[in-house]
């Protein structure tokens, strides 16, 4: 195989699973899109948190790992029942603006009170997971992406069977779609917004963990949460399959952008080249590859 | 126990309900619906039909209405300041005017949300079959999205739905609303078959009278947040004010004439 080829499949395979990653963070954000209709700006941070909670009971507490990663998992589920129960229960039928505004709020308070809290500066995660790489050919795949990837996989498919095939997920799934109705049939509304905070709290968590582990872990660690939007626009903001195309996508674009274009530019295409891709997505097909068009009758 | 014969599957007796803490809707309705039975509620547009049936079903709340008067009874339970999901358990299930069905889920998904509320699920499997037997077009349609399938099909949706429940009593709202006469009397003769096979009970608020009075047994009339007039089914589709007003018919029980229509809108007008 000749230098290029396999230069391009290493970009492809790395921008595929650290997209699965990707992909694992915006299921967060597609969960409580499509149960509440509430757009998550606070994604990113959800994710920090569960960095810092892991990382601060590891490093800080000297915890053992298994505590850890219990401890980030029950508190991130924890914090996103209040925070639903305390703030967004009561945003309920205001102007959209409203959540995303308080979701900023939120972001905000959430960068200032990690590092305040559990610990400031940066503290790596580790995680019991070998640090060479596997080498498949010409192809090196870190550990942890390749556990990242497996984690995300999993979930992914565990909330895609949720919703398509559980009397819980279908009951979530006719709650996002018609909230009155769904009253009428006996559905109690409010505690499904609950469940699909939770849920995000659950995959933060996971997120925070992983991602935190490939980071380390400080305030910068909520910029991952900025890749959600290339990835949720793209896949359509309110599908668990279009999670992870958008993912993918975004993590392959940002790698052949770093392996081809940083060259001649000097670099920071990376960060930039996936929005590039949502804002013409975003002109051609606004409700992204998978998501759900208004169907109107007329 | 001896008032069980007597006593109405459900009564709703001098309720009110005020709207945003001002808009008095209903000014004092009272009505019964026996076990077993089908009660029409008729009523032009507006006249409180449809806020009758929330009061009963619990779902006011969501659009900021209130009971601030009365007592709602279902087998003798007060139902009123329920939680809807509570009064569905109770057996009390509605369905909704302009046949709400969830758009995006599949016509059998849908279905199945109708038995939310109940926690054996060998049952949902069976009653899904019931829903199919009573609906067939349904099971053909059991894989497209409900927001896709035709008007009728959706109005279907909903009624199967509510049946996934299990109900005693089914508030049935304006189920011909924009649906072709055909259809109307395909449902219609529908929900007729479950009244009588399935002992299903019946408050069916219409604006379309005629077909209302067909399958009920007996009818209540409202105008302006009151019950104006009640009496069984053959009573009031002989009645010559209803005749007049809500089947379109003449004293000598002809269709009356557009021509008289319109003066007689125009000579209304010009009183008020």
């Amino acid at each position: 195989m000749s230098d290029d080829l396999s230069f391009f499949f290493l970009l492809m395979s790395n921008g595929l699973l650290i997209g699965l990653m990707y992909s694992l963070i915006a299921l967060g954000f597609v969960l409580v899109y499509k149960a509440t209709d509430a757009i998550n700006f606070a994604q990113g941070e959800f994710v920090m948190i569960a960095g810092f909670v892991t990382a601060g009971a590891l490093m800080v507490w000297g915890a053992p790992l298994w505590v850890a990663v219990a401890l980030a998992l029950v508190s991130l589920v924890a914090f996103g029942f209040v925070l639903e129960r305390v703030m967004l229960r009561r945003l309920i039928g205001r102007p959209v603006i409203a959540v995303v505004m308080a979701t900023i709020g939120l972001a905000a308070i959430l960068r200032g009170v990690g590092p305040f809290v559990i610990f400031s500066g940066t503290k790596p995660l580790p995680l019991p997971i070998r640090d060479e790489p596997f080498m498949l050919g010409p192809i090196f795949i870190p550990p942890i992406q390749l556990l990242g990837a497996g984690v995300s996989l999993a979930f992914l498919a565990g909330f895609g069977w949720f919703f398509l095939k559980s009397r819980k997920g279908i009951a979530m799934r006719a709650v996002a779609d018609n909230q009155q109705v769904a009253m009428a049939m006996g559905i109690d509304v409010e505690r499904y917004f609950g469940v699909a905070w939770a849920m995000t709290g659950v995959v933060s968590a996971l997120g925070g963990i992983l991602w935190g582990n490939l980071l380390g872990v400080d305030v910068n660690l909520a910029l991952v949460g900025f890749k959600v939007f290339p990835v949720v626009i793209l896949g359509g903001l309110d599908s668990i399959p279009g999670a992870i195309i958008g993912g993918l996508i975004v993590g392959v674009v940002e790698n052949i952008a770093a392996g081809y274009v940083d060259p001649y530019v000097g670099g920071g295409t990376k960060d930039f080249a996936p929005y590039v891709l949502m804002i013409l997505a975003l002109m051609i097909r606004p409700y992204g590859i998978f998501g759900k068009r208004i169907i109107e009758r007329v | 126990m001896a008032s069980d014969a007597t006593r109405p599957l459900l009564s709703v007796k001098n309720v009110e309900v005020i709207y945003d803490h001002v808009i008095l809707v209903l000014k004092g309705v009272s009505l019964s619906v026996p076990e077993g039975g089908i009660v029409a509620l008729l009523g032009a547009n507006g006249a409180g039909k449809s806020t009758t049936l929330k009061a009963i079903s619990g779902l006011l709340r969501t659009e900021r209405g209130e009971v601030t008067k009365g007592v709602i009874e279902f087998r003798g339970d007060p139902t009123l300041r329920r939680d809807p999901s509570e009064v569905v358990r109770r057996g009390i299930v509605q369905v909704m005017e302009g046949r709400h069905v969830f758009e995006h889920l599949t016509v059998e998904e849908n279905l199945l949300t109708g038995a939310y509320t109940r926690r054996d699920g060998h049952a949902a499997q069976r009653d899904l079959d019931l829903v199919y037997r009573y609906f067939p077009r349904l099971a053909e349609r059991r894989g497209f999205a409900a927001g896709y399938v035709s008007g009728g099909e959706q109005q279907m949706v909903a009624i199967g739905r509510a049946l996934m429940a299990r109900p005693t009593l089914m508030l049935l709202d304006e189920p011909s609303m924009g649906l072709a006469p055909m259809l109307v009397k395909e449902i219609f003769d529908i929900v007729a078959r479950l009244n009588r096979e399935e002992g299903l009970a019946v408050l069916l608020a219409e604006q379309n009278a005629t077909m209302a009075l067909r399958v009920a047994q007996y009818g209540y009339v409202m105008e302006n947040g009151r019950i104006v007039l009640d009496g069984d089914a053959r009573t009031i589709s002989e009645n010559e004010d209803i005749k007049e007003f809500y089947l379109g018919l003449t004293g000598v029980g002809q269709r009356k004439s557009y021509r008289d229509v319109k003066h007689y809108r125009r000579r209304k007008r010009w009183l008020s």
